[in-house]
């Protein structure tokens, strides 16, 4: 299922390996094994497989990583326009959802 | 809520807490299909606290999940066999992983939860295994401060965590990665079936009735003899995109979801056109291709809701370009075939 990649280059996840103590947190919490460690510290090696859903940046213990995380999702990003506010997969309003 | 899944009740040093059976009834079986096809899917729950799965002690593990009956379905037939504490938490009844996307599958609700139903009082160890697609939601430094509880993220997959029990608590590689294998995808599909809701039923009524007029006038019989073919042709649109573009994920060679839509749309389309289900005309035929791969992109381009390596960034740029695109197409589509009932070219 390598395939199973979308856009290239398009992904906000930044680390700051000055901060990174090595815990392995992210590499744990990823879903999609997009970091690994080298010389004790986390680095992106798969950075186009990344899916921005900030498991990794919630989980770091000193704040290492950044990135903009949100739904992935069409419609929610329809919800986000329609309502004006950040892409939502919100449903209040008692529509389908995730 | 149906709560025929619990058997008992367990007499604790934190009150009575309920036994739960780790098996599926036929019940159980039923709804989770009924939930796979939309029906009383966001009212599948149960009630969040802690339930007793065999018969747990003070140093029994404590599982974490989501209030989703399928979630909790999956993890209490996951731990048949092993002595266990589940702790369900209130996620509206929303999966573990969009509630974590959410904001209910988080760290205020575990800290929450583990602080009323005193989680503390049940075990004397102090940690709690939580599925790892719930870190989206959940800092597990932030629990551990506040809680004293160490949080510990077990597989991907309820299916997996004996193994991440005899493992001594570690997940394999493979058990922390998501996959998006045929079978899943499959089983999101019907949910997207009824995204269109009542207009599944409105749009083709309207396409019927205007289909019997035609230039010389309006015509019943042509709406019997050929207007049905419209019919054929939208829902043939719609499910290109939901259906086929979803199933067939992996070989359609573009990355795009709205390409992937248009091309499982024009393909379709192309099958119909040689069924002759399109019209006559040339503008007739060229607007059912705009109408049908407009709607099949964009319906291809909402299953990046349910796929499991669609980032937002990634989405936003799709759409910028595909949404305006698929809008002109269906409009353009839309009149040039309105066009042709009334005009003779």
């Amino acid at each position: 299922m390598n395939n199973l990649i979308y856009l290239p280059g398009v992904v906000t996840l930044a680390l700051d390996v000055e901060k990174c103590n090595g815990c392995r947190m992210c590499m744990i919490v990823c879903p999609h094994a997009v970091f690994e460690m080298e010389n004790k510290r986390a680095v992106i090696r798969r950075k186009d497989f990344c899916m921005e859903c900030g498991a990794c940046a919630k989980n770091c213990p000193e704040g290492a990583i950044a990135v903009k995380s949100g739904v992935g999702c069409a419609a929610g990003i329809i919800n986000g326009i329609l309502r004006g506010t950040e892409p939502t997969c919100d449903c209040d309003s008692g529509g389908t959802c995730c | 809520m149906d709560a025929s899944f619990i058997t008992g009740h367990l007499q604790t040093s934190a009150g009575p807490v309920p036994q739960i059976s780790t098996t599926w009834s036929r019940r159980d079986r039923w709804n989770t299909v009924k939930t796979r096809w939309s029906v009383g899917r966001m009212s599948y729950r149960v009630l969040p606290g802690p339930y007793a799965v065999g018969a747990p002690d003070h140093a029994s593990r404590v599982f974490v999940t989501g209030n989703y009956k399928l979630s909790f379905d999956h993890l209490r037939r996951a731990l048949s066999g092993i002595d266990a504490w589940i702790l369900v938490i209130d996620t509206k009844g929303i999966n573990v992983w969009c509630a974590a996307g959410k904001g209910t599958f988080s760290t205020k609700e575990v800290v929450r939860r583990i602080r009323i139903h005193h989680l503390g009082e049940l075990v004397d160890h102090r940690k709690i295994i939580l599925p790892q697609l719930g870190a989206t939601g959940v800092a597990a430094h932030e629990v551990k401060k506040m809680t004293g509880f160490s949080v510990i993220y077990g597989p991907v997959k309820a299916a997996h965590i004996k193994a991440f029990l005899d493992d001594g608590l570690k997940a394999s590689d493979a058990m922390r990665r998501v996959t998006f294998p045929t079978a899943d995808r499959l089983k999101l599909i019907p949910v997207d079936i009824f995204y269109g809701k009542y207009y599944l039923l409105i749009v083709p009524a309207i396409f019927l009735m205007l289909s019997g007029f035609t230039p010389g006038g309006y015509s019943v019989d042509l709406v019997f003899s050929s207007g049905w073919k419209t019919t054929v042709n939208l829902f043939a649109g719609y499910l290109a995109g939901c259906v086929l573009a979803p199933a067939l994920l992996p070989w359609i060679p573009f990355r795009r979801f709205a390409l992937k839509g248009l091309a499982t749309g024009w393909l379709v389309a192309l099958v119909l056109a040689t069924l002759h289900f399109l019209g006559a005309g040339a503008t007739e035929i060229i607007a059912w291709f705009l109408m049908i791969g407009g709607l099949s992109s964009f319906m291809a381009m909402n299953f990046t809701g349910s796929s499991t390596f669609t980032s937002l960034s990634g989405v936003q740029k799709e759409m910028k370009t595909a949404l305006p695109v698929q809008i002109a197409m269906v409009s353009v589509g839309l009149a040039g075939w309105i066009f042709t009932r009334f005009f003779a070219l």
